[in-house]
């Protein structure tokens, strides 16, 4: 699972993908056919809150609560069928295969473990290797998260790092099994904004070095296109347009355009901002799938 | 770890140390300052009760003295605090014997019952509690949380007297009240005062059987109450951890399901779980209070209440403050256990 | 057609988008929180049973068959029987009638612990969590002080000092019950102290008193009702046990754990001397338990029971 095939290998393919949960009101379809097809590359998934992106993110990797109904024509990463994998073949996907970077380390990392205890773990569930080399592996990436002192760091408790670092810390963790496709679900939304573009670097620059393929989850459209390859726009819980990053501000899709026109321009007139309207006629639509693989 | 140790967080320690000391210290004080007060506060006059009322206005007057009962209020409870700092709980009316002697002996009969009731609660309580939380609305979830729910409701002493009823009375499987048979009694040389391990010190082997047998009831009994707040308690704390995004992480990382909860989420569950074991053996103190009434079992409890019943006030003001203490010390370690074992907190 | 149209109409009212007054909205909640409420099951019947205790004593006089007091030794430790549901006692006096002349005694124990140790618990609380400094230094270890005693072990040696009785094992009780309101109320106010409305009330002119009474007790209230309704099963057990120990109310009053007590020597044949007023005591600690946990479901929805 570890060679690199060339660049226009297809790492993970989504099909009709559609997720359902049970509530009082009956059963809600968070996400309903979705279809994507995805390499070596960044994509984007925007959406407002409740448009189903993160649901889809943790429906690849097989985590959402047991009451949740899953389905899909097919779920292939790297030619391996995933719905067809047992708990235990599917933990082995997971971390080595595809990884998740979280919103928020205050609350996504262990708070009473240090943070080299925690990468430590994240390499040791999939390479039987004595402590020490464990250790030294984690260390080497707290470097390649750029973390200045990371023996120092290694025994630190996360309460006791600021929220970049803390960020940094969950992607050492997620990379370090060398996974093919990592999944980040708002991972600089709960940043500062001077924070957010050290963090983004880094990611950008690992995920370049080590060929891997990026799905980023955001509801910030601009950022999303300017660090991206390509951008899936889903509302609830449906694909509304993928495009390509650089064809965005072309697109004639009336959600896309609600969301490019609501973004404030430095050099845009005095006007009030338009207000994002929305139509369930939407959820109907065929979807323009421009741009796919 | 031992880069930590700066002389900056020395000094932190230091203060929170002192600090701890002066909580202790208060508290204490102000607990020796109740027990004072109700002493004082009993209508029965305390000198009639030491000479009687047949005795002259002489005698009563020197013993009125004596018992230091002319000075002013204050420095009465002053000699209480020194007195009792020195171990001197006054004299028992009903055994005439030091309280704190009687103390000692009836002591570790009680701790021997709140103690394994405790490794109970712990062993069968906890896991119960987890698997609860983990198949909640399962079958097993149900009868773990009407367990729970009993043990809230149902009077001890009455399950007690239901338990000696059955098991006892009914069924013989089990031994009647006391710690040991009627004609073991008082063969054993009370080292440790722990019944079985006297036994063992002193080879008596059958006696030591006896008195296994004997304990069993008393110990599951209040070890069933142990069970049932520490299996409602680490549910609540397990569902609690169990929404927690750093749980996603873990099993994000591929970790093996049965870590992640018995490791990950119930390691965060331990650090509030000991503040609960403290107060669940608070608990178990009283419940023995009623239990060891029941079973006939020579422990404080029942040293408490045969007191009360005999207006023994010395000694019911002494096994007071003793258990207060006991139950003050058993939270201030959990405190510090907490503090120690919570990264957070230091 | 008329009174579904006015069913409609006060839902209506009440479940509106747009109250139009404070008493609107809150009426609201609090029918939407009612409604919660009987969906869960168990806590009603938690309700149905206090409730069927409170009338149990109040009518116990027309429905107790017997005189709970009058010795018949004729018919001493008679089994169940039509004429006595829950047979005699040593003293020939039909239990079942002394349980429901016993209710009287436990709803009376609960009541007046309610209304001693709640206000004094809401007070030391809300002071000591507004005033802060000293004054919360001092309450606060008072209140430690009191918890620093298991509250059966206290409440005995108040009993001890004051004789035993009803009364001295209500004061006793309460005594022992205030210090968890206390540190419930001073932690809501820890919590409300700083908000903004606090802050613009004292902008316009009210005093603490004021404040803490009219603004941050009546919020306490919701935590507060919670956990003196789940306290309440642990004060009938405590109350039962002083009972059983002989400290409470003194024969011949049919208070349940006496009753439980005598029936000691009688275990082996007459079991239903200890087992009726015992799952009395039970029964009516459960209804406590069930409401309150029903309760906080409702009120505080944070929590998980």
């Amino acid at each position: 699972m570890k060679n690199r095939s060339g660049i226009n290998e297809i790492l993970l393919t989504v099909n009709n993908l559609q997720v359902s949960f049970p509530s009082p009101k009956g059963v809600v379809d968070a996400v309903k056919n979705v279809s994507f097809s995805m390499g070596r590359e960044k994509i984007g998934i925007v959406g407002e809150s409740g448009s189903g992106k993160s649901v889809t993110g943790r429906a690849v990797l097989r985590l959402l609560p047991p009451y949740a109904r899953v389905r899909a024509d097919d779920i292939i990463y790297r030619g391996r069928d995933l719905q067809s994998l047992t708990e235990k073949e599917m933990r082995q996907v997971r971390g080595q295969g595809i990884s998740m970077v979280m919103q928020d380390p205050k609350y996504s990392l262990n708070p009473v473990r240090t943070v080299g205890k925690q990468i430590r773990e994240a390499y040791t569930i999939h390479h039987q290797v004595p402590k020490q080399e464990a250790r030294a592996q984690a260390l080497q990436m707290l470097e390649a998260v750029r973390i200045r002192n990371p023996e120092q760091v290694y025994h630190l408790y996360p309460h006791e790092v600021s929220g970049g670092m803390g960020q940094r810390i969950m992607i050492a963790m997620m990379l370090i099994p060398q996974p093919g496709l990592l999944i980040a679900d708002e991972p600089t939304s709960a940043l500062d904004v001077t924070v957010q573009l050290q963090v983004l670097a880094i990611l950008d620059d690992l995920v370049s070095q080590r060929g891997m393929g990026l799905i980023f989850i955001s509801h910030d459209l601009e950022l999303v296109a300017s660090f991206c390859d390509r951008i899936i726009i889903m509302y609830g819980g449906r694909i509304m347009e993928m495009v390509d990053a650089d064809k965005l501000h072309e697109s004639t899709h009336p959600y896309t355009r609600g969301l490019l026109n609501c973004l404030p321009k430095i050099d845009g007139d005095r006007e009030p901002l338009p207000t994002l309207e929305r139509d369930d006629a939407w959820l109907d639509d065929p979807v323009n799938r421009a741009g796919a693989l | 770890m031992l880069q930590m140790l700066t002389r900056r967080r020395l000094l932190k320690a230091a203060r929170q140390t002192l600090r701890l000391l002066v909580i202790v210290a208060t508290t204490f004080l102000g607990l020796l300052l109740i027990t004072f007060l109700i002493g004082r506060v009993v209508p029965i006059d305390p000198v009639l009760a030491v000479v009687g009322d047949k005795a002259s206005p002489e005698v009563y007057e020197k013993a009125r003295i004596a018992m230091g009962l002319h000075l002013p209020l204050w420095k009465q409870f002053f000699i209480y605090i020194g007195n009792v700092l020195q171990g001197d709980l006054g004299t028992s009316v009903l055994t005439a014997k030091p309280v704190t002697e009687d103390i000692l002996r009836v002591f570790p009969a009680t701790i021997e019952l709140a103690v394994t009731a405790t490794i109970i609660g712990v062993l069968v309580g906890i896991p119960l509690g987890v698997f609860s939380a983990v198949k909640r609305d399962s079958f097993l979830d149900h009868v773990t949380r009407v367990i729970g729910l009993l043990g809230y409701s149902l009077p001890i002493f009455w399950l007690a007297l239901m338990a000696l009823m059955v098991f006892y009375a009914q069924l013989d499987w089990l031994p009647g009240p006391g710690r040991v048979d009627v004609f073991y009694e008082d063969i054993v040389e009370p080292v440790t005062g722990i019944m079985i391990i006297d036994c063992i010190i002193a080879r008596e082997w059958e006696i030591m059987r006896n008195a296994i047998w004997h304990v069993i009831l008393p110990a599951l009994l209040l070890g069933y109450y142990s069970m049932a707040y520490l299996s409602r308690m680490t549910r609540s704390f397990m569902i609690e951890q169990l929404r927690q995004e750093y749980i996603l992480t873990a099993r994000v990382k591929g970790v093996a399901e049965w870590k992640v909860i018995w490791v990950h989420a119930l390691g965060n569950c331990l650090i509030p779980l000991i503040t609960v074991i403290a107060l669940s053996f608070g608990g178990l103190l009283e419940g023995s209070v009623l239990t060891e009434t029941v079973f006939a079992w020579p422990g404080l409890g029942l040293y408490l209440t045969t007191s009360l019943l005999n207006a023994d006030m010395n000694a019911v003001l002494g096994s007071t403050i003793v258990v207060g203490s006991i139950f003050l010390g058993v939270n201030m370690f959990s405190d510090f256990l907490y503090k120690v074992a919570d990264p957070r907190a230091r | 057609m008329t009174n579904r149209q006015n069913l409609t109409g006060a839902r209506a009212w009440l479940l509106t988008d747009t109250p139009d007054s404070a008493f609107q909205a809150a009426s609201g909640r609090f029918y939407l929180g009612l409604l919660e409420f009987f969906r869960n099951r168990l806590a009603v019947v938690g309700l149905l049973i206090i409730i069927t205790l409170v009338l149990t004593a109040t009518f116990a006089p027309q429905i107790a068959p017997y005189d709970p007091i009058a010795t018949d030794l004729a018919s001493r430790l008679q089994p169940l029987s039509a004429d006595h549901w829950f047979g005699t006692d040593e003293m020939g006096r039909d239990i079942f009638s002394r349980i429901v002349w016993g209710s009287r005694l436990t709803l009376y124990v609960i009541l007046l612990v309610a209304i001693i140790a709640a206000p004094v618990g809401i007070l030391v609380g809300t002071v000591s969590g507004y005033f802060g400094g000293v004054i919360d230094t001092v309450l606060m270890r008072i209140t430690d002080i009191f918890l620093a005693f298991p509250k059966l072990i206290l409440a005995l040696a108040f009993v001890a000092a004051l004789g035993p009785g009803i009364e001295n094992a209500i004061i006793a009780i309460s005594i022992t019950s205030w210090p968890p309101y206390a540190r419930i109320a001073r932690a809501e106010t820890l919590t409300i102290r700083n908000s903004d409305f606090i802050r613009a009330i004292r902008l316009q002119g009210a005093g603490p008193i004021r404040i803490i009474t009219k603004h941050i007790m009546p919020l306490c209230l919701s935590s507060l009702i919670v956990r003196v309704t789940l306290d309440m099963a642990g004060i009938i057990l405590t109350a039962a046990g002083l009972g059983f120990l002989g400290l409470g109310a003194q024969p011949p009053s049919p208070e349940w754990g006496a009753m439980t007590s005598a029936g000691r020597s009688y275990i082996l044949d007459q079991w239903w001397l200890i087992t009726m007023p015992g799952t009395a005591i039970f029964v009516v600690s459960l209804a406590f338990n069930l409401l309150g946990d029903g309760l906080r479901e409702v009120l505080d929805p944070k929590s998980d029971s």
